[in-house]
């Protein structure tokens, strides 16, 4: 039995990041059960744990410390496999300029910026923020959850803050609004992506698949 | 490496089934909702949109019951829209896979409830869903105004301020439908929805008159839409996705093949 656990701290809805991996669990030879909770002892008990999160960074950062999921992270990321999406993988970060400046957990170093508010392509174009859509991920490193996803495929994004690190090892893809920007972390057993793979159709559950299999060593 | 233009399918649906109307009226039926989204993802759309019409409290029954079944299946962003009213009413359809949700009359209603769902749900999943109308007549500078109950009742509201004030109250996308377009075939209102992209920083879908493959990209490329939807010349099969896809790349227009 191959258990994942969907940390549910009352942001946002994990309808469709549950559907997914059951939909992904139903191809695979072992049984695939998939847990929405917020209780410490099923997650420690996950073979695996997705980190997602929606909605503003301070709403998210005060339901996490509220749960004490912060802690629970943390456990996880000591031992297993760990898929942070989208403000999921904000939150990993040291600090976020949303909401006027929010302090993160703080277990990847970088920080959460804003896209800006005159964003142009390379031809002068205006860009809308939020960066709504399908947008194409450049695979920086080989990596156990790029295996069979076609490097620079187009992956669903929705967000108005980037993460920029300066620890350019961590990094294992990136995506372009108006200027290159992190779509993708790889730290040991951590993977955050700032696309939703759950939305991401083919590619996007061929990278969960990924995730389902991954022993969390690179 | 450029963001894609995104091509949307819209399921307008009355009680399980779905239907598209010409003007609002006339309706044809064209299947399945589930079959229909699952048919529409296969083929690469970038998103769907279902446009709930039915008026009764066990056609909506059903509604979240189709809602369900077409989230289990198809994994791409998914907006529910039509009788949107309270919280409540968005955090069901949400429970019940809906990625993004769409209102209408009840924005126009109380304003409010948009900075309300916002806040509660994200900017994210909040889209309004406009339906403008062109007022000014001849050489007047043009002019739209916002219609509610599927374009039967005028507002008043300049269409312009309208969006404006959307999306300073937390919408996180526009859906404008040209109600004098809608069902014509006869292409988007192309200075209405260039109006509109200009006004607002967040993205827009182009919404009402599509009859052919050109219309999606002049809707693109003159109307400065993020995104086109259309419903009848995808339902009927008169043009498949892919074939939209392909029509607007081969006119330089970024699009996920």
């Amino acid at each position: 039995m191959n258990k994942i656990a969907v940390i549910d701290y009352g942001m946002g809805n994990l309808h469709s990041v549950a559907k997914a991996l059951e939909h992904v669990g139903r191809e695979l030879d072992e049984q695939v059960e998939v847990i929405v909770t917020a209780d410490a002892n099923v997650i420690a008990g996950a073979d695996r744990v997705i980190f997602p999160g929606v909605g503003a960074i301070r709403d998210c950062m005060a339901e996490i410390l509220r749960l004490d999921v912060g802690q629970i992270v943390k456990d996880a990321i000591q031992t297993k496999p760990v898929l942070a999406i989208c403000v999921g993988m904000q939150a990993l970060m040291n600090t976020s300029e949303e909401n006027g400046g929010v302090k993160c957990l703080g277990f990847l170093d970088g920080e959460v910026r804003y896209f800006g508010d005159d964003l142009r392509d390379g031809d002068g174009l205006r860009l809308k923020v939020p960066h709504m859509g399908w947008n194409q991920v450049s695979q920086t490193i080989d990596h156990p959850l790029w295996k069979d996803v076609p490097d620079n495929s187009r992956f669903y994004f929705v967000h108005s803050y980037y993460v920029r690190t300066q620890q350019q090892g961590m990094v294992s893809g990136v995506s372009r609004y108006e200027n290159d920007f992190v779509a993708t972390l790889a730290d040991n057993n951590i993977f955050a992506v700032q696309f939703h793979p759950e939305k991401s159709q083919t590619v996007g559950l061929t990278l969960l698949h990924n995730f389902l299999l991954w022993d969390g060593t690179v | 490496m450029a963001l894609a233009k995104r091509i949307i399918p819209c399921l307008d649906c009355e009680n399980g089934r779905v239907v598209k109307g010409v003007k609002f009226l006339d309706i044809r039926d064209a299947g399945d909702p589930v079959e229909v989204s699952k048919r529409y993802c296969d083929a690469g759309a970038d998103e769907i949109t279902f446009l709930d019409i039915t008026a009764s409290h066990e056609g909506r029954e059903t509604t979240v019951f189709t809602v369900e079944a077409i989230a289990g299946q198809v994994f791409i962003p998914l907006t529910v829209g039509g009788g949107i009213r309270t919280l409540e009413d968005i955090r069901t359809m949400l429970n019940a896979g809906a990625d993004k949700i769409g209102i209408n009359t009840a924005a126009v209603v109380n304003p409010e409830f948009v900075r309300e769902a916002a806040e509660r749900f994200g900017s994210q999943c909040i889209v309004v869903a406009v339906d403008a109308k062109r007022v000014s007549i001849n050489d007047e500078s043009p002019k739209w105004e916002i219609f509610t109950h599927g374009g039967r009742k005028p507002t008043g509201i300049d269409a312009i301020e309208w969006v404006k004030r959307m999306v300073s109250f937390g919408a996180g996308e526009i859906l404008l439908t040209s109600m004098d377009r809608d069902g014509t075939k006869s292409g988007f209102d192309l200075e209405l929805n260039r109006e509109v992209s200009r006004a607002v920083q967040v993205p827009l879908i182009a919404s009402g008159g599509v009859g052919n493959l050109q219309h999606l990209v002049e809707g693109v490329l003159e109307g400065e839409a993020d995104a086109v939807l259309a419903a009848s010349i995808f339902h009927f099969q008169e043009y498949s996705i892919q074939e939209a896809k392909q029509y607007m790349a081969a006119k330089g227009i970024e699009v996920r093949l």
